[in-house]
């Protein structure tokens, strides 16, 4: 009846889950309680779970990324902490069994559940607003990703509770992924939350190059359009063709486990290597899926805060394309010691120094874009500096990595995981944090408090240089990776000072909670009523913060690189806005409940397959299927947003403008 | 028509079009894209038989199982669908509701041939012993070619909703899009299956 689910998949016996497990179900249910007492779900069914407005989803993305932030940096102070004692004859707290499912989870929880939402809800907020459109191409299947993405999320979680996580690694190499080494259901709960999460991402994939393809605003042409949108495109065309590699490659594995088959398992001719080549051929093209919208990020901020334009916005846009090329030319480089051969193992060396030139462009690019601006050191900038130094070190290392002797001696070593975070870190997470303190007032109407925003920017820099430094150093003496204990005791003063990193990292999340309470206590006074509060160049600040439904009452007829820009100085020279449009009624996208409830019958699906329950497999591709024939019968999916309703905010917001932009004086 | 701009200061344009999406044109290129995708699905699954067609683990290898006449009688099915599914699209531009659902029932039927027959082809290997779990050459043959098959079914779950659309709502626009895209799909299947015939079978037994 209930497959291999019984009452001992649940780990009673072991404190820290259990712990664990039973605060999450504790908080989860005191919010639940509280939004039912308020009566909220009526609000939040309507305006949130079946919204399909690119700007909600994007919101919702974000906040599913902060949440399994916390969650994956628990993973993390956790591992250091051990690690910190479990030094010759001490044993940290941490069992080996246990260890395993948490850095398993870390990377898995910080890859897939915060860095991809992350990018993907700063990308789904930002692009259409910046492109000077109403919404992406296929707004309910934008609602569906989210919500599948979602459905990964629960089901990673559940295993914290209900049976056990894989102890493998975030890419669970075979064989040790395969049934005869990994009997449990660890794996499965890793196989199917990522093949969920995945169909989200490559449904969101298509959704956004079909937008920035097919959708921009009248004159936004492609070399028009804002470096964030052309490294939003980059990064989308990088999921549509890296994506399916991993659909694939999980699906092997999946028939390996389930059906006996013998893709990489040891015997009948099964060959575990070609897992580590199909999964990096995704894989490498993933880590410029999330580092790629950073760049654009900090090419808006760094323009943005040194009231200049870009530098070299040409050479950003090749540089970008460039790397989203080569991308698929480097995915060797993670198992040079698989011992490919000197010519194989050169080509692949090569290309990944090659790669890092159009990196050092954009690099030089940001550096000359702030040479001779006037520079305003508030926190998106900082991230955006704080980004540039680190950045640039994690590269070097990298290089150095690229050189297959070298990789020879430091695969798998604490280097390669210092260089990684380097990276991770100070490229991908400081460039979500840059675009979440720059877009949050477009988000909400009002800024982040710029005080606790500074003081967590510096506890992450410097306790990301605190933590990951030594591990360089140990790393370099021979200590290796996925490693619970460690008879060294020289290496125990670095692995001390990378827990202190660490706790100075926890520290600056504090201040980010804080941050954001605060920040909503005080929404009165950090109001911006503007609608551009940065004094910023792309369009999306040329709407009301927060911007109505439909974006714009009228779309904007964009006249050359830096729309809003050139709008804004001519209005301000003329000091008058130019005379009132024609309001015509706007059609918008109705909202739809096809999203929460496909990815319902998904989790229902995934937790059936991951504990053999099959009869509930069939439910669960019943409902999938009634979803799909549901949403495909729907004729009336549409409303009217009528012409004096777009007529009066639209008046209101140039009321406001005449107030606030037009004063800001002449142009420099 | 031009009008002035309240995005302070440009020009825009009013027209009815952008209050419509241009849903087929998206649909459609969306739809493209999605199927770029499966294409390198697909690829990946090519490359992992390249990589294990010797691998037959001392087990019978292509040479030993296939029958190229049985598979050029399946294949012909499919191409033939492809050849109705065309029809069934011309009918539809001409607005000819009940030719249109001949057709797409005659590419129903090509497509449960051929289906009947790779099913009647697994079960024959399995029945031998030459299942999906006996050698690694044969666990990527059956993925290959049952992801395709897979691929054939839901083409077909998808035909039978959409004949009942059409049986209801009539060839609408949003309809003529739909087929658009499922046509799309399965020509793409067609084209899938010249690469698994070739690299399979003809490589294959060869």
């Amino acid at each position: 009846m209930f497959g291999k689910l019984t009452w001992n998949a649940i780990p009673y016996n072991e404190p820290i889950p259990m712990a664990a497990g039973a605060a999450v179900v504790i908080v989860v249910a005191i919010v639940l309680l509280w939004i039912t007492i308020k009566g909220h779900w009526p609000y939040l069914w309507r305006e949130w779970i079946t919204s399909v407005d690119h700007k909600r989803i994007g919101v919702m993305y974000c906040l599913l990324a902060l949440v399994m932030l916390l969650r994956g940096f628990s993973d993390a102070i956790m591992m250091r902490s051990h690690l910190a004692f479990a030094a010759g004859d001490g044993q940290g707290y941490l069992p080996p069994e246990h260890y395993n499912q948490i850095f398993s989870a870390h990377g898995v929880i910080m890859i897939f559940f915060t860095a991809m939402p992350f990018v993907i809800g700063l990308m789904n907020f930002v692009v259409p607003l910046q492109l000077g459109i109403r919404d992406v191409a296929f707004p309910t299947l934008n609602s569906v990703s989210l919500w599948l993405t979602a459905s990964g999320v629960l089901l990673i979680n559940a295993s914290l509770v209900i049976g056990e996580f894989a102890r493998t690694g975030w890419l669970a190499y075979p064989p040790l992924s395969e049934l005869q080494f990994s009997p449990d259901v660890g794996v499965d709960y890793y196989l199917w939350s990522l093949q969920i999460s995945g169909v989200g991402t490559l449904l969101s994939g298509i959704n956004l190059v079909t937008t920035i393809l097919k959708m921009r605003a009248p004159g936004m042409t492609y070399t028009r359009m804002p470096v964030f949108c052309w490294t939003a495109l980059a990064s989308n065309l990088l999921i549509v063709a890296a994506f399916p590699v991993l659909t694939a490659t999980f699906a092997l594995l999946t028939l390996d486990r389930y059906l006996g088959f013998h893709f990489f398992t040891n015997d009948h001719g099964g060959n575990a290597m070609m897992y580590l080549n199909l999964i990096w051929v995704w894989g490498h093209p993933e880590v410029y899926i999330l580092i790629l919208p950073a760049f654009g990020v900090f090419s808006e901020v760094v323009s943005t805060f040194s009231s200049k334009p870009l530098f070299g916005y040409r050479s950003m846009i090749l540089a970008t394309m460039c790397i989203c090329i080569l991308s698929f030319l480097v995915w060797l480089h993670h198992f040079f010691t698989m011992g490919a051969g000197a010519d194989v193992n050169g080509f692949f060396g090569i290309m990944t120094m090659v790669i890092a030139v159009p990196t050092g462009v954009k690099v030089f690019n940001w550096m000359f874009t702030m040479y001779g601006g006037r520079v305003r050191f508030e926190v998106p900038i900082l991230w955006t500096i704080g980004f540039m130094v680190t950045f640039v070190i994690g590269g070097l290392t990298g290089v150095l990595m690229a050189v297959p002797p070298v990789d020879f001696v430091l695969h798998n070593s604490l280097f390669l995981v210092a260089h990684f975070h380097n990276v991770a870190i100070g490229g991908v997470l400081f460039g979500a944090f840059a675009g979440y303190t720059y877009w949050f007032p477009k988000a909400f109407g009002f800024k982040l408090h710029e005080g606790l925003g500074k003081a967590a920017f510096w506890c992450w820099l410097f306790g990301f240089y605190l933590a990951f430094m030594p591990l360089y150093v140990i790393g370099l003496m021979g200590a290796t990776r996925r490693m619970q204990h460690y008879d060294d005791m020289t290496w125990q003063p670095w692995m001390m000072c990378a827990f202190a990193g660490a706790a100075l990292i926890l520290l600056g999340i504090v201040f980010q909670v804080l941050q954001l309470i605060v920040s909503i206590r005080q929404r009165e006074q950090l109001a911006d009523i503007s609608g551009d509060p940065w004094d910023g160049r792309s369009l999306e600040w040329a709407t009301t913060s927060p911007p109505a439904v439909f974006n714009f009452a009228v779309m904007p007829d964009v006249q050359g690189e830096e729309a809003y820009w050139g709008i804004k100085q001519r209005a301000i020279e003329l000091q008058k806005l130019v005379d009132e449009p024609d309001y015509e009624p706007i059609e918008m996208p109705r909202n739809s409940p096809t999203g929460i409830v496909s990815a319902f019958f998904a989790s229902i699906l995934g937790f059936a397959l991951i504990w053999h329950i099959w009869w509930l497999v069939g439910v669960g591709l019943a409902g999938a299927y009634a979803v799909f024939v549901v949403f495909a019968w729907r004729i009336e999916d549409e409303y009217i947003v009528p012409a004096a309703e777009v007529a009066r905010l639209d008046r209101e917001r140039r009321r406001i403008r005449v107030e606030t932009i037009l004063p800001r004086g002449k142009p420099v | 028509m031009t009008v002035q701009s309240p995005v302070l200061g440009d020009h825009l344009h009013s027209h009815d079009e952008e209050h419509h999406h241009d849903f087929a044109g998206t649909t459609t290129l969306g739809f493209w894209i999605y199927l770029m995708s499966d294409c390198i699905l697909f690829a990946a699954l090519f490359a992992a038989f390249a990589v294990l067609r010797g691998a037959t683990a001392g087990g019978p290898g292509a040479k030993d199982l296939f029958d190229l006449s049985y598979v050029a009688v399946e294949t012909t099915f499919l191409l033939v669908s492809s050849f109705t599914y065309g029809m069934a699209m011309i009918a539809a531009e001409k607005q000819r509701r009940s030719t249109t659902l001949v057709w797409l029932g005659l590419t129903l039927l090509m497509g449960l041939g051929f289906m009947g027959m790779e099913l009647h082809e697994f079960g024959e290997l399995i029945e031998k012993g030459a299942g999906p779990d006996h050698s690694a050459f044969l666990s990527s043959f059956f993925t290959l070619v049952g992801t395709h098959g897979l691929h054939v079914t839901a083409g077909m779950i998808w035909m039978v909703t959409l004949i009942v659309h059409v049986l209801r709502g009539g060839l609408t626009e949003k309809n003529i899009t739909r087929l658009t895209c499922l046509s799309l799909f399965w020509h793409f299947l067609d084209i899938v299956w010249i690469g698994v015939f070739t690299t399979v079978y003809l490589l294959g037994v060869a």
